[in-house]
């Protein structure tokens, strides 16, 4: 029993260690924390690119989220911090790609796909339809009729 | 026959479009400071605590700042061609020690060798954040006039050195 009760320490203290490595400087601004936090979430991550600033835990992601914060406290406001992030880390930084010349494709594209793919299931349905009100000749009619009078 | 032109040209399409994909960069992020001037920054330097570098004090030359750390594996890779091409005297070499400790900076110098005019101490990453630093070995190339020119991800290369860095190099200086 002792052993048991030591080892459940130990896991706990384990897990207590983890939880203290993943601590991250925050402010006890309230408003200030909601602030960056939500800056945090339109700003990626470089190192692990699929995530945002407020998903990683990777160490650049914590500074960047530290500059952050003490950009919004010497009182910039939060398009100067997106600007200034732009301004060293490209479009790229932004999780969502703005809107212009070099990204209409991308923003377009699936609108282009869909109207393609109407377009294309139009055509095919006229065709058919076409193809469905064609007459019957003669032949047709006569062999159609043998068949149904057996 | 013809049934099956159609899912073929589908399929050409499809391969053409993987092809490029697989050939491209994800990790590279084209840096916008190329054509642009370089961040200012006036920091500690490594060796001499006491002594003050900014980007200023190289004006009129082509100069490369190459971001280092003591703990960054891929660094230990390209130290050999840095060495190499501060043997050849190229331009000067700026290091800038990125998030590290003063001490095993020094001793990294002292094990490897010491490629740089001088090294600044970035203890806490903020001249990094300031160049768009994201991951460490960066190598920028700066001209006379102190604009960005060519900027490295990851570690420098022979090939790289020989094939970019010391054409643009003399390209620059000649201009």
């Amino acid at each position: 029993m002792p052993k048991l009760i030591s080892l459940v320490l130990l896991v706990l203290g384990l897990t207590l260690q983890v939880h203290a490595a993943e601590a991250q400087r925050v402010s006890d601004d309230p408003v200030l924390e909601a602030k960056v936090q939500s800056l945090a979430e339109v700003l990626r991550c470089l190192v692990c690119q699929n995530q945002n600033l407020a998903d990683s835990h990777a160490d650049l992601a914590i500074d960047l989220k530290n500059q952050v914060r003490d950009m919004l406290r010497q009182g910039k406001t939060e398009k100067q911090v997106i600007d200034y992030m732009v301004e060293r880390y490209g479009d790229f930084v932004l999780y969502s790609p703005p809107l212009k010349t070099t990204t209409w494709l991308l923003w377009g594209g699936p609108f282009l796909l869909l109207a393609g793919g109407l377009g294309g299931l139009f055509v095919l349905l006229r065709r058919r339809r076409e193809r469905e009100e064609e007459p019957l000749d003669d032949v047709q009619r006569s062999a159609a009729k043998r068949l149904l009078q057996g | 026959m013809r049934r099956f032109l159609l899912p073929l040209l589908i399929f050409v399409v499809l391969v053409g479009f993987l092809a490029v994909g697989l050939r491209l960069k994800p990790r590279e992020v084209p840096s916008p400071f190329i054509g642009k001037p370089a961040p200012m920054f006036s920091v500690s330097q490594l060796h001499q605590p006491e002594a003050n570098f900014s980007p200023s004090d190289l004006k009129g030359q082509v100069w490369l700042l190459n971001v280092w750390a003591s703990w960054c594996v891929s660094c230990r890779q390209e130290h050999p061609v840095l060495v190499e091409l501060a043997r050849h005297n190229v331009a000067p070499i700026i290091g800038l020690d990125y998030k590290d400790g003063r001490e095993p900076a020094i001793a990294w110098l002292n094990e490897h060798g010491n490629p740089y005019r001088l090294s600044i101490w970035d203890q806490d990453g903020k001249v990094g954040i300031d160049y768009g630093v994201y991951g460490v070995p960066e190598t920028f190339v700066i001209d006379k006039a102190g604009i960005v020119r060519m900027k490295h991800i990851g570690p420098l290369t022979q090939t790289v050195v020989s094939e970019k860095i010391i054409p643009l190099v003399k390209e620059l200086n000649g201009a």
